[in-house]
Parts: C-alpha cells; sequence; structure tokens
C-alpha cells in the first residue's frame, strides 16, 4: 500500500549536505595541485601525470554530484536561501574543479617544467590558493549551522569572520602572484617565448582558484545579508 | 422505535471503523513529526499515541462530538422523523469511512474530518432539505480549516523565534537549553490542561471555576516540568558530538522536550479527530435509546467516547504503527528544537479548536505551523508542492464524501422504511 503522507512529502530533500559533499569533492581536487607542482619542480614526470589523472578523476566525481543536486533543486522547493544562490554557489565550486583540471591537463599536456629561479615561490604560491579553497571548504561546511540558528546570532558573526578569513587568504595570494610575475620576468628572456607566456597563462589560472574560492564565500554572505 | 437495537448496532460497528481508519492513518501524521525528529523511538511513539489519544478523546473530544452529532444538521427540525437522521448519520460514518479506506489506499490526500463534515453536509442537503443544514455553522468551520493552518504557523513562528532568542542563538546554547527548556515543558502542560479544564471536562461531569481550574492547570504543568528537568539532568552530553555539528547537544535537550510536546498532539488529535467518528454514534444512540425522540439538550456518554478511543488504539495497533514508521523515517531533516516549535504550536492550535467544537484537520494545522517554522529560516528544505495537496483534499474530499453518503442514506432508507 502507497502511504504517501502531506507531512512527509512536505519535506523535500535538503541541499546543504550535497552542496558540502561537493565542495569537500572540489577541494580534493584542487589539494592535489601541490604534490603535482612538486612533482613537476622535481622532474618526475611520470608521477606527475599521474597526478594529472587522480584530479581529471576527482572534477568528474564533482561534476557528478553538481548533477545530482541540481537534479534535486526544484522550483517547488521552499528554502531559508534563495534557490538561485544555492545554485551560483554550487557552479562557482564547479568552476574550481574545473581550473584546477586545465591547470594540470596544460601543464601535463605542454610537458611545462617550472624554472629552477622560481619553482620555491610558484610552490608557496599554489600552497596559499590551495588554502583559501581550504578555507572555503570550511565556510560552507558552516551551512547546516546556519539553518539550525536560523541564519541569526553568533553563527552567523562566526560565519563571517571565517569568510574575512578567506579574503584575506585571497589578498596574500594576490600579492604572491605579483611576486611571481616578477620572478618569472626578470629570467624571461632566457627561456623559449612560447613556454614563458603558457607560464604567465597557469600562474594566471592557479591564482584564479583562489579567487573563484573567495567568490564561494562572497555568494555565502549574500545569503546572510537577507 | 422498531430498529432501535440494529440501529445502535449498526452505528457501533460503523463508528469503530471510522475510528480504526483514523488510528491507522490519520495517528501517524500526527506522530510523524515527533518520530522524525528522533526524539522518540518508534515503540515510545505507538505507546504515547495510544495513551494520549484515549485520554484526549475521553477528557477533552466533548466539544467536537456534540458539533459533528447536532452543530451540522438542524435536529430539530426532524423531531417527526428522527429516523431520517439516523439513516443519515450511519450513512455519512460509512462514508466518510470507506471513502478514508479507498483514498489512503491510492494515495490520495484525505481529511477524516473533511470527509465526515462533507458526508453529513451531504445527507443533509440533498436527503432532507437544504434548510435542514446550519449553512453558517458549516460556514464557520470552513473559515476554520482556512485558519487554523495559518494560526498553527503563527504560533510555531513565533515560538521558534523564541527559542532562537533565548537559546539556540546565544553563547551557550546547551546551559540555555537546560535553563529555558523546563518552562516549555510546563507551557505544554499548562496549555493542554486548561483548554481541557475549562471546556472539555464538562462532558465527563466536571466543571470547575475558572480560577480552579487555572490553579490545577498550573499544577499539572509544574508537575511535568518537574519531571522533565529530572530527564534534563540525566542526559549525558558529549563533547565530542558537537565538532562535527555544534548543535548535537543543545538538541539532545530538546529531545526532552519533544517528548512532552508529542503527548500533548497525541492528546490534541484525540480530542478532536476522534469526534469524526463518534459524533454520528452518539447521534444515532441518543435518537434510538430516548425511544425515537431527538434530544437537543444531551451530553455525549463517556462509553461513546472510549469506544472512539479504543477504535482509534486498535486501529493504531494493528496498522498505523507501519504508516508511523514510514511518515518518521521520511522525516529526516527535522531536528528536535524545529519538531517542538511545529508540534507545539499545532497541538495548541487543535485543542484550542477542540475547546470551541471546531472540527479541524490536524494534519493541515501540521503543516501550517511547520510552514511557520519554515518562514522563520529554520527548515532547510520544504517542499510546497504540499499546498497544492491541501487544495486537493478540499476539492476531492468534501464532494467525494458528500456523494457517497447521499447514496447510501438512500439506500438505507429503502432498506429500513
Amino acid at each position: 500500500m502507497v502511504i504517501k503522507s502531506s507531512i512527509t512529502s512536505m519535506f523535500g530533500s535538503s541541499p546543504i549536505r550535497p552542496l558540502q559533499q561537493h565542495m569537500e569533492k572540489v577541494h580534493s581536487c584542487v589539494k592535489e595541485l601541490i604534490p603535482f607542482f612538486e612533482a613537476i619542480v622535481a622532474k618526475d614526470f611520470e608521477l606527475a601525470a599521474k597526478t594529472q589523472k587522480r584530479i581529471s578523476r576527482l572534477e568528474n566525481e564533482a561534476d557528478k554530484l553538481k548533477h545530482s543536486l541540481r537534479m534535486h533543486l526544484p522550483k517547488s522547493l521552499f528554502m531559508p536561501m534563495p534557490r538561485e544562490h544555492v545554485l551560483e554557489v554550487l557552479t562557482t565550486q564547479d568552476q574550481i574543479a574545473n581550473m584546477s583540471k586545465d591547470i594540470a591537463g596544460v601543464v601535463t599536456g605542454r610537458k611545462m617544467q617550472l624554472p629552477e629561479p622560481i619553482a620555491e615561490l610558484f610552490l608557496a604560491f599554489v600552497a596559499r590558493c590551495v588554502d583559501a579553497s581550504a578555507q572555503a571548504t570550511i565556510v560552507v561546511n558552516e551551512l547546516d549551522e546556519l539553518v539550525e540558528t536560523g541564519f541569526r546570532g553568533g553563527e552567523v558573526s562566526r560565519v563571517e569572520k571565517m569568510i574575512g578569513k578567506l579574503h584575506r587568504v585571497e589578498h596574500e595570494t594576490d600579492k604572491l602572484e605579483q611576486q611571481v610575475r616578477h620572478a618569472l620576468f626578470a629570467i624571461e628572456t632566457d627561456y623559449p617565448p612560447v613556454d614563458v607566456i603558457f607560464l604567465y597563462r597557469i600562474i594566471d589560472w592557479v591564482g584564479e582558484v583562489a579567487d573563484l574560492s573567495q567568490r564561494v564565500g562572497t555568494r555565502l554572505q549574500l545569503m546572510l545579508a537577507r | 422505535m422498531e430498529y432501535a437495537t440494529v440501529y445502535i448496532g449498526l452505528a457501533i460497528v460503523f463508528g469503530l471503523f471510522m475510528a480504526w481508519g483514523i488510528g491507522a492513518n490519520d495517528v501517524a501524521n500526527a506522530m510523524g513529526t515527533s518520530v522524525g525528529s528522533k526524539a522518540l523511538t518508534f515503540k515510545q511513539a505507538v505507546v504515547i499515541a495510544a495513551v494520549f489519544e484515549l485520554a484526549g478523546a475521553i477528557l477533552a473530544g466533548g466539544e467536537v462530538t456534540k458539533t459533528i452529532r447536532k452543530g451540522i444538521i438542524d435536529v430539530s427540525s426532524l423531531s417527526g422523523t428522527p429516523d431520517f437522521l439516523i439513516w443519515g448519520m450511519l450513512a455519512s460514518l460509512l462514508a466518510a469511512g470507506i471513502w478514508l479506506l479507498v483514498a489512503s489506499r491510492m494515495g490520495w490526500p484525505v481529511s477524516t474530518t473533511h470527509s465526515i463534515v462533507g458526508a453529513i453536509v451531504g445527507f443533509g442537503a440533498a436527503g432532507i432539505g437544504m434548510d435542514a443544514v446550519h449553512w453558517d455553522k458549516v460556514g464557520t468551520i470552513a473559515m476554520s480549516w482556512v485558519t487554523s493552518p495559518i494560526l498553527a504557523g503563527i504560533i510555531a513562528f513565533a515560538l521558534f523565534k523564541s527559542i532562537q532568542n533565548l537559546i539556540i542563538n546565544t553563547d551557550n546554547p546547551v546551559a540555555s537549553a537546560k535553563k529555558y527548556v523546563p518552562f516549555y515543558i510546563f507551557l505544554v502542560g499548562f496549555i493542554v490542561a486548561m483548554v481541557t479544564m475549562v471546556k472539555g471536562l464538562k462532558h465527563v461531569g466536571v466543571k470547575l471555576p475558572f480560577d480552579q481550574s487555572l490553579a490545577i492547570a498550573a499544577l499539572v504543568g509544574a508537575v511535568i516540568m518537574v519531571i522533565g528537568a529530572l530527564m534534563i539532568r540525566r542526559l549525558k552530553f558529549d563533547p565530542e558530538a558537537d565538532r562535527d555539528f555544534h548543535y548535537a547537544n543543545m538538541e539532545k535537550v530538546f529531545g526532552v522536550l519533544m517528548i512532552f510536546t508529542a503527548m500533548a498532539m497525541a492528546f490534541a488529535h484525540g480530542s478532536n479527530d476522534v469526534a469524526n467518528a463518534i459524533g454520528p454514534v452518539a447521534a444515532v444512540v441518543g435518537i434510538a435509546q430516548s425511544a425515537g425522540e431527538i434530544v437537543v439538550k444531551s451530553a455525549t456518554p463517556v462509553w461513546i467516547l472510549l469506544l472512539g478511543g479504543v477504535g482509534i488504539v486498535i486501529g493504531l495497533t494493528t496498522y498505523g504503527y507501519k504508516v508511523i514508521a514510514t511518515v518518521g523515517s521520511g522525516i529526516t531533516q527535522l531536528t528536535p528544537s524545529r519538531g517542538f516549535a511545529a508540534t507545539l504550536a499545532a497541538a495548541t492550535t487543535v485543542v484550542l479548536a477542540s475547546s470551541t467544537g471546531l472540527p479541524i484537520s490536524t494534519t493541515h494545522t501540521l503543516v501550517g505551523a511547520v510552514l511557520g517554522v519554515g518562514l522563520a529560516r529554520g527548515i532547510a528544505a520544504l517542499n510546497m508542492q504540499v499546498i497544492k495537496t491541501i487544495f486537493m483534499s478540499w476539492v476531492v474530499t468534501l464532494p467525494a464524501g458528500a456523494l457517497l453518503s447521499i447514496l447510501f442514506y438512500f439506500t438505507l432508507k429503502g432498506m429500513f422504511s
């Protein structure tokens, strides 16, 4: 016998846990950029290729989570935050994973190498960008607490502090990006021009990972503002 | 009266059937939020439902029973033809009971209240005459179907806002919960006891002055507050549980509160919905026993209230427990704090309606209460299509109950005259 109660059917599936799971998956993908570039610096291209495959696989898994969440977010759902904001956060999170996949893909595809003089600074830059993604994950993980408190009180200021930290981390990555660019500029004539152009592009993309992470935080801030 | 014993026998059988249906299906909705929020185990829910449905039916079910029995149909115009009323009430019971069975089998949204009211209005208007129906009373009842979910929503919104301010959004939610939850427990006991004393108890022969009722209600509230406080003190908190979700321990305290709220809800449901089954029985028994005379002023015998309560418990234990399990496991995102706000709001609205004799839909009231918590940004995702099912229940159940009861009315009329 079918039991269809109005009470049961009125509870839709919450998008919060899936959104958090998606971000966790995205971050696990971004994190791989550190061992990836370490392998590049160490010229262990076999390991780099392996890591690139892992990044690509994780991005794929994040994509699947994204699709299933979108499927479970019908217009008739009434949520404590606008549906559009949830979808925007999801899209931004997804772009972080895409960016990481592209970075690893181009670097392995073009068999790129990192010039010795900028290697250390570049690795620090990557690590800080990964930190931004980690901080975004922490912020997204507060969403269930926000719903529990009804988006009010101490929890809101706690999340705002977390978002503040995310902004600071992103700001640091901006500075590091400048330094890496300067360092590369100083030595760029010693390397084939096409390689250098692509190096600039990779620096740009790695910075984008932090930018997008910050945007996840900004979108969440919009949810708090209502 | 020629067929007095037959009539009473049929009324008891049909009434039990209807009460069984209510216990099998409807109780699950009332208990669903409690089981769903994990505040009660499934077994506890069944026991609480059985005890408090029965108590609600006997202690506070009188007013609604009176409405169903003689508020909808103008019985005074039927003094010459008492059999009409008996056939009509029997037909209404059968119609509502069968419709409930068919509709819940098909998975359609149904309200026991809507089916019985539709059925009684149906036989009254078509079988006796348009003038026989108290349209003003029917209008009031229909209005209460709109206002009860709204009122429950407002109360739930306010309750949730109050626990937000007093407990959830404080520096130490667990300590605040320990401090304030006993007062909410008091509130649960006080409201239910007060409403019952003022309006319900006179049907079991007790009538107390207002100040005495107030004192007893406060006493009842205080007693369960102490029990609740002791239960809270015995709780064991695990700081580890708060690492992942910072409010896990606070919710444990609300879990205690939810147990009492669930009792209030079962009581409220018993006080309002049991009348759907026994109101017509009381009407039939009243006429048949007084040898065809339609006694306008007569209280509902306690054994009939008991009959309804027992019917509900049988429905609950033979079938309803399965439905409670299903409904409970279907609601996963309701934490005890929200479950409490929604359930107490609904229970309060329902007991208020019971005391004024208005038959309302417990389920719809609960839906309104949950929406109220949702509007306070307290629930992650609510499916707004539920509003559609409520309208469906109006549009489908009222005419279905009416048509079936007209059919049975003329069948009975043909058989007995």
